[in-house]
């Protein structure tokens, strides 16, 4: 029995999300090998290899992979999965991109997002914003799964030591072009990594407020959020979004700024170990899942916030 | 050019559901019902195509029990010009759907389907990129910007680092994110006229199509409560309990 984990990267480096993939793999009681399909990405095969209690790294380079066209990638995964009986990716926008592809080429019920481990066959996942815990079973013999990186810890990106295969199985159903990405370059932390998190919400009334969350991320070595709101009303860029149709977060440390608490927000951070809230409206839904709340006016409270820490 | 738009009828997202008191499910009952905001966004860029002259005809489709008629309706009240319910009271899964939706997409031969990436029920996503696979058709998931020039459709999409930007072929499908559009209400009149267009009611049965669930569902309960917090009255109060009661910052 045998488990896959289609690695998130970049061509340079493995991304850490595959980490906790590869811990719920191991879950399964598998033998668990990764699958890095890219271009010119020999490297992050050699950093899969590393990663503790993987067995084998299965390497694809082509021009046909690099962007990870779902089109390309999806067919090439499931080229490959006769041997598995699990395929497993973590839930980002690949892996959400991709997996049901996959899923409905070799015929199976995919299981979204799962964000526990009952038994070989059945898994824990949210449904409705995270208002509900779905328990599922699944009788397709292959499982097809994608997996909530906050919900399982991420394996040792160290003491592995697994045999890499080249594979020369290349598919370019030549639909799709990619034609530019354009992403944030950040000295702060991932979102999804990041150990301390400041999100603002429409209450920070513009983007250049946002500065006012910045002094404080640095000096915690935060990563800053958003809610659906601001993003909507062009005060940060969309990859700030937390949420259910956002990243879902589990930080340490959450603090909401500005932020009401729909359920739509919460669907993303309510996983936090310590939630803190700052809303100059006592009956904001958000102080009900915050474990310090403080009413103030955002505008008094964080600066003085910052300059105290 | 032809689009088909499948859609789904959902909980309202202001709506905090619950499990019902055996698990067994989600409790629905009375709840209020709507269109799956994400569909509310695919049928507004269809209709906005079609407004500005690149596509002539809108078709509007849902699996689901007899009552998704009333979506379809709202579909129609939009601006879809006709819609089909396949009717089945079996609560498919993602997989199932796509199969029937790929059934209507041999019967119709859309150029564009634009659906939206996820229903705020089951929060699967999986349907557009399912039906994907099934239509052999390229896709653009997570979209915020869609430009259909001639056959060249441009699709910018949501992702995780950013914006993503690709092009693809026809025919197509592409899954709607929040931000591609903002939907328009339906006026009155519209509402009215929408009464008349055609709505055509296909039995799944018919369509020979097995969408027999491969997932069974255990049970539904309520996550982990968090304990209650407290309110803290200063600044210097909350800094102190950060660092000394939660430890989160030194
Ligand atoms: C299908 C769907 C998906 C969604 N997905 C997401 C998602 O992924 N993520 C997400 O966040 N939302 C999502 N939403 C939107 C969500 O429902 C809310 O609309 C959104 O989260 C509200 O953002 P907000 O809290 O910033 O704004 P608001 O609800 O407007 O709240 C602003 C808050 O700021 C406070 N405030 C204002 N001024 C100050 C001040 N000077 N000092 C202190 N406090 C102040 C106010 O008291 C208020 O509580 C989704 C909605 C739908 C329908």
């Amino acid at each position: 029995m045998t488990a896959l984990v289609v690695a998130e990267h970049n061509n340079q480096e493995l991304k850490p999300v595959t980490l906790n993939t590869v811990t719920a793999a191991l879950g399964l009681d598998q033998e668990v090998h990764i699958l890095i399909a890219g271009n010119a990405c020999s490297s992050v095969a050699e950093e899969a290899a590393k990663v503790s209690g993987v067995a084998k790294v299965l390497l694809v380079e082509s021009s046909a992979y690099e962007n990870f066209l779902a089109e390309n990638v999806a067919t090439l995964v499931s080229n490959i999965s006769g041997d598995y009986d699990y395929i497993l990716a973590p839930t980002t926008t690949n892996g959400k991109n991709v997996m049901p592809r996959v899923a409905a080429l070799q015929d199976v019920s995919q299981i979204s997002d799962i964000s526990a481990i009952e038994s070989s066959d059945t898994f824990q996942r949210p449904i409705y914003a995270g208002n509900c815990i779905a328990t599922v079973k699944s009788n397709d013999s292959k499982k097809i799964i994608t997996v909530r990186n906050t919900a399982f810890d991420a394996a040792s990106a160290t003491g592995g030591n697994a045999e890499i295969i080249t594979l020369e199985e290349i598919n370019d159903a030549g639909i799709s072009k990619f034609v530019k990405e354009e992403i944030a370059e950040s000295d702060r932390p991932e979102l999804t990594a990041a150990d301390v998190i400041i999100s603002g919400g429409r209450g920070m009334q513009n983007g250049d407020n946002f500065t006012i969350l910045e002094g404080i991320a640095d000096k915690l070595g935060a990563a800053i959020g958003a809610s659906r709101a601001a993003v909507d009303s062009g005060f940060v860029p969309n990859d700030y979004q937390v949420g259910q149709t956002g990243k879902i977060v589990a930080p340490d440390l959450y603090i909401a700024v500005g932020i009401s608490g729909a359920i739509q927000h919460l669907a993303g951070m309510k996983d936090s170990k310590v939630i803190v809230a700052i809303n100059k409206d006592e009956d904001a839904p958000i102080f009900q899942v915050a474990d310090y709340g403080l009413v103030a006016d955002l505008f008094e409270a964080m600066p003085e916030l910052e300059s105290k820490i | 050019m032809k689009i088909l738009v499948p859609i789904k009828r959902v909980v309202d997202y202001n709506v905090k559901v619950r499990p019902k008191s055996d698990e067994s499910g989600v409790d629905l009952n009375n709840v209020k019902m709507a269109m799956n905001p994400f569909c509310e966004i695919a049928v507004e860029e269809a209709v906005r195509l079609k407004e500005s002259g690149k596509a002539e005809e809108i078709i509007a489709v849902t699996i689901g029990a007899s009552s998704s008629q009333e979506q379809l309706r709202t579909a129609l009240a939009l601006g879809a010009d006709r819609a089909i319910l396949v009717e089945t009271d079996v609560e498919a899964e993602p997989l199932g759907i796509s199969k029937l939706l790929k059934s209507i997409v041999d019967k119709e031969s859309p150029d564009l389907i634009i659906l939206g990436k996820q229903a705020i029920d089951g929060d699967n996503n999986q349907t557009g990129q399912m039906l994907g696979a099934l239509t052999g058709f390229s896709q653009a998931t997570f979209a915020s910007e869609v430009n259909l020039d001639g056959d060249n459709l441009s699709v910018t999409r949501e992702i995780d680092g950013g914006l993503q930007t690709l092009d693809i072929n026809l025919p197509a499908i592409v899954t709607t994110d929040l931000r591609l559009n903002e939907p328009r209400y339906a006026s009155l009149p519209n509402i009215m006229k929408a009464k008349s267009k055609p709505l055509d009611i296909i039995p799944a049965a018919d369509l020979g199509v097995d969408i027999s669930p491969r997932l069974e569902t255990i049970k539904v309960t309520l996550p982990a409560e968090r304990e209650a917090g407290v309110i803290v009255e200063t600044v210097d109060e909350l800094i102190d309990k950060l660092k000394n009661e939660a430890k989160v910052i030194s």
